[in-house]
């Protein structure tokens, strides 16, 4: 296949950046878009362009680092996969590829299309977890049975990889449905029910203070999701967050 | 006597690690405040010693490269975790687990260590469920298990095909809760550069702030490396493309022993490369071969046909195909361990029975399974067993609820509906049971420096059982180094602060600027992957699923070659102040090009097959082991540390003997 590229080149987080046009050829259909990316760096370095800069690691779909705004879509054409997994068999011979870094308030641009998600980080730091000792002297872990159904959905929100699709493709930059994925695995479960007041006003109030914006139920982030996470899980977030702001004592 | 000291316990095997705990020195909390600790790497091991070392009161300093501690590459693993529960009441015990894992490991690992791991085992699944890790339950509400290979029981706890991912993120809400107390100070995107030493101890890291390119002194009264594996020594993995041996590499050449660098697991279900761009290879989950079933035609003309797109592997009856795990090794079928498997694969693909165009694969087959299962299904459901249509339906239903995320990743990459077609899978690197040199305290030769995790050289003996990495991983980090480094940290508490101005930061910093102003002033005329190519393929030519003493003599030439002009001709653009992934690759491939070399050494002088090192040298002739791994346990029970000493070549080999008291050796047959 032969494919024009437009990339957002930027130098670091101050500099001004623009899109750079690179034409490619002979990329094989089967080939991953990242392994296209791979040959296209290869070439600039032996041309004496410094290579281009995105974030990339398992190639699996599963460590959520990769990003990538690919023709108007957060991880490119295809749905259910992160930009590692979109083959270049999603294209045609001839296209131009207009990529770009998933852009929000709440992901400044670091260098090319590589951005500083480490927001999210601080969202999960700020109640994301249940708060036990790794002592290892819990109770058996089979002590208290969960209905299958809750432990499905609970597993159905923690496939969150982290990625922020859902942030780059919200008008709002709203990253209620990250937050939301993490306060609905928890709640979902009695080892999580606990706290899961505290946990909802916490991890909310850390996303509005970082900047992300409100959701207006557009349904966008769903469609982009590489994992599929489900907006019943805004509904179960916001159920939870007016619960604990009217009654809880935690508030 | 070697200069080697495992510092086993003594006393019976099952009281040793009580024993041992019982003797530990203890830090009161008040001096813990006083001690910072290392942790490089947030994998599970680095993740779950970070969390746990925090929480017991030390100041912990935490490093990753990628941009946040929950994109380590445990988050791969797919099929699960073991612990000897024993919910299934199928006979599984603390025994056993630790049985099958030393016979598994082809007797090469530790025995004291691998009962401490089995031991610890079931504690983990009772913390990773507190935490809220969503194990799959069954109806019932209770937690499910599977099978893996190489066992009779059903111990792997999972989370579909995402259980890494579901316990790693269990160590980061851990790692989480100690960074919101700032207990834990985590650096994202830093990479460990090197260690420094003050009198022989570990005193702190030289790291490189990946965004900004700033190199950083960082000092501590212990460092754990949980760094994970070298995969990647073969460029084509399933490694994440970040993973490298450098930490590991840098501490070895600060004094730490290399311990069995040859070996490496090739995983047999992996998805068959395709092309030459291909950067890195995917797997598929083991936990597959609990419902698929592995075969090749029977009849050389058709593998022919079928690499040529004149047939398909549906067009096949069943009398022309060879289910040849089933055939070779009828007790354990397609549950040998992946070794054997992956050796099988190969032997059959070899022969000129492979099934792709490139002649390198096999099929995963799940057509048996689905009718299984669509019939038990129909038959719950009162429907009519015999509607072919109907019980497919079923039964695919039952294997997409199992591994439906493995399905769907399959068809991305291949274009091909497994539901329908048989999987196409060859072998591939995977993990290294290899690494740095650990004492049962899993500190390293050098004081003061600890390894967990895929890191050190660890309980899995020259083969990995499947869903044993994430076990070790989690024991490691949770159970093992948090109450082990107390016995050295106890000697610290009136040591204070390490400056970071000691002339051994000054000196450590200054070889890491040099090393990197070099490749960014190099302007040689090839890439960092253009070598790093070649180097994988020697090593997957030579050093790969099956060696013999002449190619590892030739890959260690070639190896040294390759790295010769690698310093002569790599090009690095970009600058060293800013974020530069090139620059990152280069020092990486630097380091596996030393490592690549020890690695080959390593394999000639292991004269004998054992789990995943085979030698063609050594093989069964005759009777009914015929053509399977020899080994030599009179001449080879060892395991082999390396100490540095300058080039690779120059390497001291250190054994360290393993003494069997509570296992008898036998020969590993899964016939």
């Amino acid at each position: 296949m032969n494919l024009t590229l437009k990339i957002w080149r930027q130098k670091d987080s101050k500099a001004k950046g623009a899109v750079e046009t690179y034409p490619i050829s002979d990329i094989s259909p089967d080939s991953s878009f990242l392994e296209m990316l791979d040959v296209l760096n290869e070439s600039l370095v032996l041309k004496g362009i410094v290579p281009v800069a995105f974030d990339h690691d398992c190639r699996e779909g599963i460590c959520g680092m990769c990003s990538l705004y690919i023709n108007g879509e957060a991880h490119g054409p295809d749905r259910k996969v992160t930009t590692c997994q979109l083959h270049m068999r999603m294209f045609k011979d001839g296209d131009t590829i207009t990529i770009e870094p998933f852009r929000s308030a709440g992901f400044p641009v670091v260098k090319d299309l590589v951005v500083d998600r480490s927001a999210f980080d601080k969202i999960q730091q700020a109640g994301g977890y249940v708060s036990v000792n790794t002592s290892g002297n819990t109770q058996d872990a089979n002590a208290i049975p969960i209905p299958k159904r809750d432990a499905d959905m609970a597993f159905d929100a923690a496939t969150c990889i982290g990625c922020g699709a859902c942030v780059a493709t919200c008008k709002n930059g709203s990253a209620m449905l990250f937050v939301s994925a993490k306060v609905s695995q928890f709640s979902l479960l009695p080892q999580g029910k606990v706290e899961a007041d505290r946990r909802a006003l916490n991890m909310v109030g850390k996303m509005d203070e970082l900047g992300f914006g409100n959701c207006t139920n557009t349904g966008a982030c769903e469609v982009e999701c590489p994992k599929g996470i489900s907006l019943d899980n805004i509904a179960r977030m916001n159920s939870d967050f007016l619960k604990a702001s009217i009654i809880s004592e935690e508030k | 006597m070697s200069v080697l000291d495992s510092k086993v316990p003594e006393g019976p095997i099952k009281d040793k690690w009580t024993n041992h705990k019982n003797n530990i020195d203890v830090v009161n909390p008040a001096n813990k405040r006083l001690i910072d600790v290392i942790v490089v790497g947030t994998g599970l091991a680095g993740g779950s010693a970070a969390a746990s070392l925090a929480e017991m009161g030390y100041n912990v300093k935490a490093f990753c490269y990628q941009d946040s501690p929950r994109r380590a590459h445990s988050i791969a693993a797919q099929g699960g975790i073991n612990a000897a529960k024993n919910y299934q009441n199928d006979g599984d015990s603390t025994y056993r687990l630790f049985y099958d894992t030393v016979k598994g490991g082809d007797y090469r690992s530790r025995e004291a260590n691998v009962y401490r791991l089995a031991e610890v085992s079931a504690n983990i699944i009772d913390q990773c469920v507190a935490q809220g890790v969503p194990f799959a339950r069954d109806y019932g509400g209770l937690l499910d298990n599977r099978s893996f290979g190489g066992v009779l029981v059903s111990r792997t706890f999972y989370a579909k095909g995402q259980t890494g991912q579901q316990l790693l993120l269990g160590a980061y809400s851990a790692m989480n809760r100690q960074i919101n107390k700032g207990k834990i100070r985590m650096h994202n995107r830093h990479e460990m550069m090197d260690l420094v030493k003050v009198d022989g101890k570990a005193r702190g890291i030289i790291a490189r702030n990946l965004v900004t390119g700033e190199i950083e002194r960082h000092s501590a009264h212990a460092v754990v490396i949980a760094t994970g594996g070298y995969g990647n020594v073969f460029f084509l993995s399933t490694n994440a493309m970040g993973s490298n041996v450098s930490a590991a590499w840098k501490i070895h050449k600060k004094g730490a022993f290399f311990a069995n660098p040859c070996y490496t697991q090739i995983h047999p279900t992996c998805i068959p490369r395709s092309g030459d761009d291909q950067a890195k290879l995917t797997l598929m989950s083991e936990s597959l071969r609990n419902d698929g079933r592995i075969w090749v035609p029977g009849i050389k003309e058709d593998a022919i046909a079928i690499r040529e797109g004149k047939k398909k592997a549906i067009d096949l009856p069943e009398e022309d195909r060879d289910y040849y795990l089933e055939r070779r090794y009828p007790a354990f079928g397609n549950l040998v361990p992946r070794d054997v498997a992956s050796r099988a694969a190969k032997e059959r693909c070899d022969a000129g029975f492979g099934v792709n165009n490139t002649g390198e694969a096999v099929y995963l087959d799940f057509a048996a399974a689905i009718q299984r299962y669509g019939k038990t299904e129909a038959s719950i459901n009162g429907l009519n067993t015999e509607d072919e249509a109907l019980v497919i339906k079923l039964g695919t239903a039952v294997i997409e609820s199992k591994y439906g995320n493995l399905f769907q990743m399959y068809e991305k990459i291949t274009d091909e509906n497994p539901y329908v077609l048989p999987m196409k899978i060859y072998p591939a690197v995977h993990y290294t049971m290899g690494g740095v040199w650990v004492d049962y305290n899993l500190m390293t030769t050098v004081e003061g420096c600890y390894a967990a995790g895929e890191a050190n050289f660890s309980e899995h003996g020259a083969n990995r059982l499947g869903a044993s990495a994430l076990m070790q991983g989690l024991a490691d980090g949770y159970f093992v180094l948090p109450y082990t480094i107390g016995n050295y940290l106890a000697k610290e508490i009136r040591t204070g602060e390490i400056p970071t101005e000691l002339p051994e930061f000054a000196e450590a910093e200054a070889a890491v600027k040099k090393q990197i102003d070099f490749f960014i002033n190099n302007n040689g005329t090839k890439t960092v992957d253009h070598f790093h190519r070649r180097l994988g393929k020697v090593m997957w030519d030579k050093v790969g699923m099956s060696r013999n003493a002449k190619g590892l003599n030739e890959a260690i030439a070639e190896i040294k070659q390759i790295r010769e002009e690698f310093y002569k001709d790599v090009r690095v653009l970009g600058t060293a102040d800013s974020l530069n992934p090139e620059l990152e690759k280069a020092g990486r491939v630097a380091d596996f090009l030393e490592l690549g070399e020890l690695f080959a050494k390593d394999a000639l002088d292991r004269n004998e097959s054992c789990g995943g090192h085979f030698r063609e040298e050594s093989v069964e002739v005759g009777g009914e082991q015929d053509g399977e791994a020899l080994r030599d346990d009179v001449n080879y029970r060892y395991v082999a540390a390396w100490e540095y000493k300058g080039e690779p070549s120059d390497a001291v080999l250190h054994k360290e003997a393993l003494e069997f008291n509570d296992i008898e050796l036998k020969q590993r047959s899964y016939k």
